[in-house]
């Protein structure tokens, strides 16, 4: 019952996270960006405007610029992230690529890591007074949400392990269309859900910034409007129209 | 000056704590009816304003990608939150960028989001009531669309469109600001912003010719509507009589003149501005832009040059070419358009220029970055040529020549205050204490290299500086343009002496 419980729900917010995810992604990209805006000095060839978005989201370069602390907590937490999600793919693949192997120990540092930076992040929000302002409940909510997870995967780890060779076989039975039996393991138990509840409100919440950060004009534009005429769909039919109708 | 105190400055700057509601008393005179509708929008507050509004906002989200991008991607990380020099200057908290755009995304949230429609009290999602749209008018209208917290910005949110999008949906229901609308009405109907006609144009030109003559003893020629001219040049109208940009615009003449240019002004397109940016309207700023498009066809010109205008320059440089071009029928040998400081620095580059540096001697220079050159175009080829360049000309014109503090430059550069359609007596305030990091930054530079101006190559700086300089201790003539120092330095061919030519100069 359990299992069938948590499968269910696993089907369904991966579909409601790819679903959504490609629905907003659609979105951002057949919006039309009528001029050219990108933030200046800004590259003024397509290879340039790769660079510069490799800076932004390997490095977070505007963030250095703007705050060292939340550059560094923030940025912390991302690295770490990506390490752990990392490591986690050894319970979706069998057997496990090498690489997430060789990623496997750094993995394990990086639950700390994330722990760490999601609090000074958390600490930001209510120590510095600005940030204090500008913070909305969701926002304290998703770092609780963010820690927990974190929190409980490292409490499997160093307080209360659990089945993981279980585990992995519900999470292979479960991409295979094979069901198997999910550990009656509170602390997994919880860990899960964090995730799941995280699937489900990623398209739907500030969690778009993963997505968005690639179609922001500011930064994703090639600054190049002399050199070749910029033109995008609706201010090209607005033309058509007053050509049409005659006035200006 | 006024009932209100001028930030003390202090070195380094320093982030204030909040003073909520400091600056909610500021809000721009609405535009008149006969404003609103010249350009097409409601005289006053339509009666189903909430529903317009939505409305309108849902269009605007179709049209602009940066908008939808932007109403979903911040995370409140805060990193903009000092970087405004309106909430440097006042402490307002609502004058941070990421509140400002609060007020816009609390409501694309309610309306246009399902957390906002189930759960507005957890995101931070609010209905667009009354007071909300009065606090639009009041915080919208004290951002000057300078794009330095974009800079900023993780994700390169950009404040400018937040606030133009606001101001496009307030005057389509109605609640339109006076100084930008009456404006733009001006340059639809007569050529420029401030209602110019022909005539008087042509008058005030003949006598700028005279006075060359009379310092320099060269007749220099500042002609206007001369069909047949090889470059139009299409300049802020308060080049042609507001200190200091009329010595801007006399040391754009030496220039052609030594460089033997056929060139010529037009007045049907006497103005480089386009306020239709700052309102956010496409539709009025592509207007305004076929004014310059007609005017070169008109005239038969194969160049296009623009003079010391910060936003004109933006939109001229990023947007003009899709506004109203292609521009096939120029010389595609230049570029389209240029700006007067390529030209002049492609003149001294070739050293077809004689600059005598000593007639700036009695000053010692800076130089203040605009911020629409800064960050949202380029001259040159190259990146960051728009600091190189301006910089390259005055180093060119003068001995003494020192930066302000590298934060307070160039990508990172501070507004005037005065930016962004905020330029108007009745938003004085802010304006002052908008100025306050600028002026803070030239206290460091004054007490550090004693500098004593500071150039510019924009219309709305030269006017802003001017006018609240003096509430920081400097003096109204501390802001000089850059082509004055141009001016003041070229050797005109049969020039009668340089020392002549500068002894009026203090």
């Amino acid at each position: 019952m359990l299992s069938a419980i948590y499968a269910g729900l696993f089907y369904f917010a991966t579909a409601v996270f790819v679903v959504g995810l490609l629905y907003r992604i659609r979105l951002y990209a057949r919006t039309p960006a009528p001029l050219k805006i990108p933030t200046t000095p800004a590259p003024v060839t397509q290879s340039g405007v790769v660079v510069r978005m490799a800076k932004e989201v390997v490095f977070f370069e505007s963030l250095f610029k703007a705050n060292k602390w939340t550059w560094l907590f923030g940025w912390v937490f991302h690295a770490a992230l990506l390490l752990v999600v990392m490591r986690h793919l050894r319970y979706f693949t069998e057997p496990v690529w090498f690489w997430v192997r060789w990623v496997q120990p750094f993995g394990l540092y990086a639950g700390f890591a994330m722990v760490a930076g999601l609090t000074g992040l958390w600490i930001r929000r209510f120590a510095v007074e600005r940030v204090r302002y500008i913070s909305a409940p969701s926002d304290h909510l998703m770092l609780m949400l963010l820690i927990g997870i974190a929190a409980t995967g490292l409490m499997m780890k160093y307080v209360a392990h659990t089945d993981i060779l279980s585990l992995k076989a519900f999470v292979l039975g479960l991409m295979y269309f094979d069901p198997q039996p999910i550990p009656a393991d509170p602390v997994l138990l919880v860990h899960l859900s964090l995730v799941l509840i995280l699937m489900l409100i990623f398209p739907f919440s500030k969690l778009l910034h993963a997505p968005g950060v690639f179609f922001s004009p500011g930064r994703n534009q090639v600054d190049n409007p002399r050199e070749k005429r910029y033109v995008s769909s609706w201010p090209t039919q607005l033309d058509a129209q007053q050509n049409k109708s005659g006035s200006d | 000056m006024a009932d209100y105190e001028i930030p003390e400055i202090s070195v380094p700057i320093e982030i204030p704590t909040l003073k909520r509601g400091a600056m909610q008393h500021s809000s721009p005179f609405p535009a008149a009816a006969v404003h609103q509708e010249a350009l097409g929008f409601p005289g006053e507050l339509v009666d189903d304003w909430h529903d317009k509004a939505i409305d309108k906002f849902g269009e605007l989200l179709g049209r602009s990608r940066a908008l939808q991008v932007y109403m979903d991607s911040c995370v409140k990380c805060g990193a903009c939150t000092d970087k405004c020099h309106y909430f440097l200057g006042t402490g307002d908290p609502k004058n941070m960028p990421v509140a400002r755009q609060d007020l816009m995304r609390k409501v694309y949230r309610r309306y246009f989001t399902w957390a906002g429609k189930i759960v507005p009290w957890l995101v931070g999602a609010k209905d667009l009531t009354k007071e909300v749209l009065d606090d639009w008018y009041t915080y919208f209208h004290q951002c000057s669309q300078c794009r330095r917290c974009s800079v900023y910005c993780p994700y390169g949110i950009d404040t400018a469109e937040v606030s133009m999008a606001a101001r496009d949906i307030m005057d389509h229901i109605g609640k339109g600001q006076k100084y930008c609308n009456e404006i733009i009405g001006k340059v639809h109907k007569i050529g420029n912003n401030l209602g110019l006609p022909e005539p008087a144009l042509i008058n005030t030109l003949e006598g700028l010719e005279e006075d060359i003559e009379e310092e320099t003893g060269v007749k220099v020629r500042l002609p206007v509507n001369e069909k047949g001219a090889d470059i139009l040049l299409v300049t802020p109208s308060a080049d042609f009589f507001a200190e200091p940009h009329v010595d801007g615009l006399i040391g754009y003449a030496k220039v052609f003149h030594q460089a033997g240019a056929s060139w010529t002004v037009s007045s049907y397109a006497s103005e480089a501005a386009n306020f239709a940016m700052f309102i956010g309207s496409y539709e009025q700023m592509q207007q305004v832009a076929e004014r310059i498009r007609k005017a070169a066809e008109d005239l038969g010109v194969k160049r296009i040059i623009f003079g010391e205008c910060g936003h004109a320059w933006r939109v001229a440089y990023n947007f003009m070419n899709t506004l109203a071009g292609p521009f096939d029928f120029l010389d595609q040998n230049y570029p389209i358009p240029q700006h007067i400081c390529e030209y002049t620095n492609d003149l001294i580059e070739k050293g077809e220029l004689t600059l005598d540096k000593s007639a700036n001697d009695h000053m010692t220079l800076t130089f203040h970055d605009s911020c629409n050159v800064a960050r949202g175009s380029r001259m040159g080829d190259s990146p960051g040529g728009q600091f190189t360049i301006p910089r390259a000309i005055i180093k060119a014109c003068c001995n003494n020549f020192y930066d302000m503090a590298e934060d307070t430059i160039k990508e990172a550069t501070f507004c005037c205050g005065g930016g962004g359609g905020l330029l108007t007596d009745d938003l004085m305030e802010i304006r002052a204490k908008g100025a306050s990091p600028r002026m803070q930054a030239l206290q460091e530079a004054v007490e550090a290299h004693g500098v004593t101006h500071m150039a510019a190559i924009c219309a709305i700086c030269k006017s802003q500086f001017a006018k609240v300089m003096p509430a920081y201790g400097f003096d109204m003539d501390n802001i000089v343009s850059l082509h004055q120092l141009v001016s003041n330095a070229i050797v005109l061919d049969g020039q009668i002496s340089n020392d002549d030519a500068t002894s009026n100069e203090d």
